[in-house]
């Protein structure tokens, strides 16, 4: 017997539940922490993230309108599927975030923990993000929490699986769709992990993944009309500055870059509440 | 007898589509004999039948493979931007639906005269095209505008209805104010064979329009073969159409690239052969910018430049508008649009 073929993975984006080539064309060599070349990411162009709005935008309101019950299904589902890839993750964590096996494994570990923490959250985020107010009147006043729509999210730099989960899944349980642009220097594990939300029950196009430049994906994102949010999580300085300049045209929620944020810590409700809209209804009292 | 009909005609019709670049600028001069050229083809049943069917055959697969050729051309920057504007001023504003009522015609009659409020430099769309029972209400709210008045006639979409209703129908609608009438043909009548029934049928609806323009649906997607196309154009050519249209948008065929550009080969000879140039209207099934231009593209490169304005060259649309919009828009601000930035409609 001779030995088997091997077959090298071609890396593609995620976009409306599809893993299409950038529409550019244009791929780029990622390394690992010590410039190896692991393998040809996408390079992708602003129109692969226009046509990623449009397929969010396209996917929010079955999203949206999900039972949080079944959003926190699904996203358990997500955990079922990377805890079955560990082996694939680990490997590209270690070799893209520069970690030996055993820290490799334990990040790996954690990023499962995540998504079971924020799945559990899904239905449980209105209790304490809304409730029943006391008012002066024959009346009941209820607030809801509602999701804020298309949110483009600029993942961490540094952590590639973990700060990922630790970004989109917030984003994810409480409803809104999300236009991710992965660390521009590590990004086959969001790149894979979109193949394990692509069978995890996940409706095409509420996550679209872009792997490139972020500073040229960032731009056309952060003007984009049709954009309700955006997490600056993957942006430095000055670039986070001007991303916040060109969000300020429709009003985008924009949540700033904290350099010093751990994401092995354990996450507290913060991001979870960042991307939610307070509905608040008046409903006169019967008789 | 047939055979001679088809070696008389066949060299009106351009077979080669080797000849396309150089014809686009030809101005139209009829050749010598034309007014006797075609005049005996509707003398009898026969003789039409004998003229349509010798009309040269359709290559299916060079046709499409034309269309999508004339796909791929890149339209940006100042060429996109007259694209858009002139796509914008051809289109027919559509609504055709059971559930339309007064107020959602003033809506788009008001969205027809100003497209963008947010910027004015947009131009109009061509004409409002509507039920022929709302035609007054249309003509109410675009008085004084340029934008004209559209009407669907004689029982859209289907056609089946006797032809005393159908001529009352169009004579109603050119009544109330219509400027422009979409008339279609009778498919049924088309595919048996009776095509001097057809034909006298545009002929009554010509006269009961006056002075409105006629545009006659041939409904491709009904019509089962290219060649079956090309013979509805011509017949609604030889019957006086102003405009010969793709389809009512209401069956699963629409406008496509390849019929489309059967019409503008049709259109441009029958101008070569008569003098008389006749308008295209592809409706249906075109909602994005992009294809839009795609069209433009066919237009000037089929039928060439001169059909490159409002009054030869329209778009049957109702979603296409909004694209078109958010396209200018980005142009004009570098920022992507988004539907919350244009109506709904």
């Amino acid at each position: 017997m001779s030995e088997p073929l091997p077959v090298l993975k071609t890396y593609k984006l995620f976009v409306g539940g599809a893993f299409p080539r950038s529409e550019s064309g244009r791929v780029y060599e990622v390394t690992d922490a010590k410039g190896q070349w692991l393998a040809n990411a996408p390079l992708a162009s602003r129109k692969d993230a226009r046509d990623a709005v449009v397929a969010a935008r396209k996917a929010f309101p079955r999203w949206s309108g999900a039972t949080a019950y079944n959003r926190g299904q699904v996203l358990y589902r997500v955990a079922e599927m990377v805890q079955g890839r560990r082996d694939q993750f680990r490997a590209e964590v270690a070799a893209g975030d520069g970690l030996s096996k055993s820290k490799a494994a334990a990040v790996v570990d954690a990023a499962i923990d995540r998504l079971v923490w924020y799945a559990g959250w899904s239905d449980k985020v209105a209790q304490i993000a809304g409730g029943a107010n006391p008012v002066a009147g024959p009346y009941f006043n209820l607030s809801t929490p509602e999701p804020t729509g298309v949110v483009a999210v600029l993942a961490p730099r540094d952590s590639s699986l973990l700060g990922l989960v630790s970004v989109l899944a917030p984003v994810l349980t409480t409803g809104n769709v999300a236009v991710v642009v992965a660390s521009e220097r590590a990004p086959l594990p969001a790149l894979s992990l979109a193949e394990a939300l692509a069978t995890s029950d996940v409706p095409g196009g509420v996550v679209n993944v872009l792997s490139g430049a972020t500073a040229e994906l960032a731009r056309p994102l952060a003007a984009h009309q049709d954009v309700n949010a955006i997490d600056l999580t993957g942006a430095e300085g000055e670039l986070a500055t001007e991303l916040e300049i060109l969000a300020a045209e429709n009003l985008k929620r924009v949540r700033r870059p904290d350099p010093a944020e751990d994401f092995a810590a354990a996450p507290g409700t913060e991001r979870l509440l960042g991307f939610l809209e307070t509905k608040t209804v008046w409903h006169p009292t019967g008789v | 007898m047939t055979c001679h009909y088809a070696r008389r005609y066949a060299r009106l019709v351009t077979m080669s589509l080797k000849a396309d670049a150089p014809k686009a600028p030809t101005p139209p001069t009829p050749p010598e004999d034309s007014p006797s050229a075609l005049a005996d083809v509707t003398a009898s049943d026969a003789s039409l039948r004998r003229f349509l069917h010798g009309l040269p055959g359709v290559d299916a697969v060079g046709l499409e493979a034309r269309a999508a050729s004339l796909g791929t051309r890149s339209i940006k920057t100042t060429a996109k931007a007259y694209a858009l504007d002139l796509a914008i001023s051809m289109i027919d504003l559509t609504t055709l639906e059971g559930a339309d009522t007064p107020g959602k015609v003033r809506a788009l009659c008001a969205k027809g005269r100003n497209p963008d409020p947010t910027d004015r430099s947009t131009p109009p769309v061509a004409a409002i095209c509507v039920y022929s029972d709302l035609v007054a209400t249309a003509r109410e709210a675009l008085a004084g505008s340029g934008v004209a008045v559209a009407s669907v006639a004689t029982a859209f979409p289907a056609g089946r209805a006797a032809r005393s209703v159908k001529l009352a129908d169009t004579a109603e609608a050119v009544a109330a104010g219509a400027d422009e009438v979409d008339m279609v043909i009778d498919r049924g009548a088309f595919l048996a064979g009776r095509y001097l029934s057809v034909f006298e049928e545009i002929v009554a609806v010509r006269e009961a329009c006056g002075d409105a323009h006629l545009k006659v649906i041939l409904e491709n997607g009904e019509l089962a073969t290219y060649d079956n196309i090309r013979r509805a154009s011509w017949l609604a050519m030889l019957a006086g159409a102003d405009f010969i249209k793709t389809s009512t948008g209401k069956v699963g065929v629409n406008a496509t690239p390849a019929n489309t550009l059967l019409m503008l080969q049709a259109v441009r000879d029958f101008r070569a052969a008569t003098g008389r140039q006749i308008g295209v209207k592809p409706a249906g099934g075109i909602r994005t910018a992009k294809d839009a231009v795609k069209f433009l593209v066919l237009v000037n490169e089929t039928a060439g430049p001169d059909w490159l304005s409002p009054t030869w060259f329209r778009f049957g649309a109702s979603s296409l508008l909004n694209d078109l919009l958010m396209q200018r828009q980005k142009l004009g601000t570098g920022r992507y649009s988004g539907p919350d930035y244009v109506t709904v409609d």
